[in-house]
């Protein structure tokens, strides 16, 4: 677990749009909260806690309430993912990273306010502290035991656990789609 | 249309254009199955999404309801004396060419940089007619938010999501919740769309939205031009709501009518009148409420590091001392810090070093109008560079026929080519570490304008104002 409890911690910081010139997904970790991360000469800013040797190979990043605000770039999660992550805690996720998020199989995780406080101060205190998060039974579950029950998307959570890709899932909906369209004809063509 | 959900229970806008695109239910396991009217792609966030089509074998289903444009990493340099746009940053001149072979090869419309229709996302598809009331529209923006000005249900999606609409036209979403924010009253002058939207996230922070769908009413949205809700409409994804609609009405009519994609003869007779049922029912009623009062309201300024940290230009910055949230308290702090700001120092007067007037928020004709007629006679402040960058080639056509250029050039500003530009500082155009800019984009997140860029976000008159000052000005105080 690492935290950083910043609240509003909007994409631009997760990654910076100068990042975004590729045509790739892969290969974004380096650039993960990068203008917080190293000085203007590529250094790595010592107190910016990624850097720090105790929270090295942390999967659980702790963000401060409402993570993921601003742009709808997919290349955030992308770039978490890269950095090694595999869940994210909050109070509250921004919409559009939430969705972003789950596609990726990266967690955004929402815990109450009481619970959250204690995963800031459990993570700045003890970098070796440990959290086990169960999708199955959505709980995650604090190093003294406690097993908290998180919300997830039902249909999210059940292409996650199965493999269950969203883009076939609606590539099979292909007849009820071709319905649609007939009862419902364009009014705006854009290649008229 | 028969996939209309007859009810007699009162509808919101929403309620309406949400059962119009039905193409399955929601269902406790799965999110509703949405059809979309209309998809705009851009270079940034489309290329991943044409991979996984790739990948797949798939097409794109419906090319005669997408369309892209290249705004994001293009430059707004002046053209060279061929007439061409050079774009010197490989990255991105590599990022181009592959939205040129992805249009090309999978069929789509696309305006492309140095072509006469090029321009923002989000002003060229109302520009062309093909936003309008009543649709379905998505981007892998954030700011197709924009769009719902015209009583359409527009918002960003993610990559994931456009390789979705780009197979199948479809998206799986649930059913967001409402919001009706009511502006009532009149805006006094120098008081504008911007300085309202400003307002709301001031009021409601930048998280306050989350989980909503925004309906704009009240005399004073029922006042304002197109562009005005769309500059408002623009905004609500910093609010966190990913939409926000405004009914439409014979503004709205007026606006489409005649452009190029709308419909024309006895089929917009019938386009009007379905759009006329599309306003939310009396006695509809909405999951939260939020309201302003228009008449009280002075032009706004953000002080902080997100849209939420705004207040009246006159106001003091903030003290975090006096907040009790220890997050909040540290979050200011952080702002302020970033900033170089203090807390309870006033913002009037303070000089900046650059006045950017653009951006899908604020660079429609209208806008450019207002800050011409501002400048016109005057000269700008020596300490400032002030760069006008129209949101596309009709809206710089246009502004040209008008003369604006020559107002804004005699007056010492940049008159550029049509792009996002300085708003997200990815093509070129940026501030330098420590610079401080009055802009009328959308975003002050710390170096959403170039890495260590302090911005402060205003209306175009305010950037006027201080485009001539050289110091943060209420624009109130030089109109006579
Ligand atoms: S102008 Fe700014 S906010 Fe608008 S689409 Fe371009 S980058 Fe995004």
């Amino acid at each position: 677990m690492v935290p950083l409890p910043n609240n509003d911690i909007d994409t631009d910081q997760i990654i910076p749009a100068r990042y975004l010139k590729v045509t790739d997904k892969n290969g974004l970790g380096a650039a993960c909260f990068s203008d917080w991360r190293y000085n203007s000469d590529g250094s790595p800013k010592p107190e910016f806690p990624l850097n720090q040797p105790q929270y090295q190979g942390a999967a659980v990043l702790i963000g401060g309430h409402n993570f993921g605000c601003g742009s709808s770039r997919e290349h955030a999660p992308w770039a978490l993912v890269g950095a090694g992550f595999k869940a994210v805690v909050s109070t509250y996720f921004a919409d559009i990273f939430n969705g972003n998020a789950l596609k990726n199989g990266l967690l955004p995780i929402v815990v109450d306010a009481e619970t959250h406080q204690q995963l800031i101060s459990l993570s700045s205190e003890d970098p070796n502290a440990e959290v086990s998060v169960n999708l199955e039974d959505q709980t995650l579950t604090l190093p003294d035991g406690r097993a908290v029950k998180f919300p997830v998307d039902p249909f999210s959570r059940y292409c996650l656990l199965n493999g269950v890709d969203q883009l076939g899932f609606l590539f099979g909906l292909d007849s009820t789609i071709n319905q649609y369209e007939q009862a419902n004809p364009a009014r705006v063509m854009t290649s008229a | 249309m028969s996939t209309q959900v007859s009810s007699s229970s009162p509808r919101t806008l929403f309620d309406k254009v949400w059962s119009n695109h039905i193409v399955r239910p929601q269902t406790p396991d799965t999110p509703a199955v949405l059809y979309i009217d209309l998809h705009l792609v851009h270079e940034v966030t489309s290329p991943q999404a044409f991979s996984v089509l790739r990948e797949r074998g798939l097409k794109v289903r419906r090319p005669d309801r997408t369309m892209a444009t290249m705004d994001h990493s293009t430059p707004t340099t002046p053209r060279n004396a061929e007439g061409i746009i050079p774009v010197t940053d490989a990255m991105a001149s590599a990022q181009l060419d592959v939205m040129r072979k992805n249009c090309a090869d999978f069929g789509i419309p696309l305006y492309d940089l140095g072509t006469a229709k090029q321009g923002i996302v989000h002003v060229i598809g109302p520009e062309q007619g093909f936003t309008q009331p009543g649709m379905t529209i998505v981007c892998g923006d954030s700011h197709t938010s924009t769009h719902g000005a015209f009583g359409a249900l527009a918002f960003g999606i993610g990559t994931s999501e456009v390789s979705h609409v780009l197979a199948t036209q479809c998206l799986l979403q649930n059913r967001p919740q409402t919001m009706a924010v009511r502006v009532d009253g009149r805006l006094r002058a120098g008081v504008t769309a911007k300085d309202i939207i400003l307002a709301i996230i001031a009021k409601i922070g930048v998280g306050g939205g989350t989980g909503y769908v925004f309906e704009y009413m009240g005399e004073a949205i029922r006042a304002l031009s197109m562009e005005g809700r769309m500059t408002i409409c623009n905004m609500s994804i910093e609010g966190g709501a990913r939409a926000g609609m405004v009914a439409p009405d014979d503004i709205t009519f007026n606006y489409v009518a005649g452009r190029p994609a709308a419909p024309k003869g006895a089929d917009w007779d019938q386009a009007v009148a379905a759009w006329r049922t599309l306003p939310t029912d009396e006695g509809a009623t909405f999951d939260n409420e939020v309201v302003l009062d228009a008449n009280t309201l002075t032009p706004m300024i953000t002080y902080g590091t997100n849209p939420g940290m705004g207040m009246a230009i006159n106001a003091n910055v903030p003290d975090p001392d006096k907040l009790s949230d220890v997050s909040q308290k540290m979050a200011l702090d952080k702002a302020l810090k970033y900033m170089a700001l203090q807390p309870g120092q006033k913002l009037l007067g303070k000089p900046v070093d650059v006045v950017f007037i653009g951006s899908c928020t604020n660079s429609r004709i209208t806008d450019l109008r207002e800050a011409a007629k501002f400048i016109q006679g005057r000269k700008v402040a020596d300490n400032v560079r002030v760069m006008v960058v129209p949101g596309s080639q009709l809206v710089k056509v246009q502004a040209e026929a008008e003369g604006l250029d020559k107002i804004f050039r005699e007056a010492g500003a940049e008159w550029r080519e049509a792009g996002c530009s300085m708003c997200i500082a990815m093509n070129g155009d940026q501030l330098q570490p420590g610079q401080y800019a009055v802009s009328t984009s959308n975003r002050n997140f710390e170096g959403r304008q170039g890495k260590g860029g302090r911005t402060f976000l205003a209306s175009p008159l305010t950037a006027a104002a201080t485009a001539v000052t050289g110091v943060i000005t209420d624009p109130r105080e030089m109109v006579n």
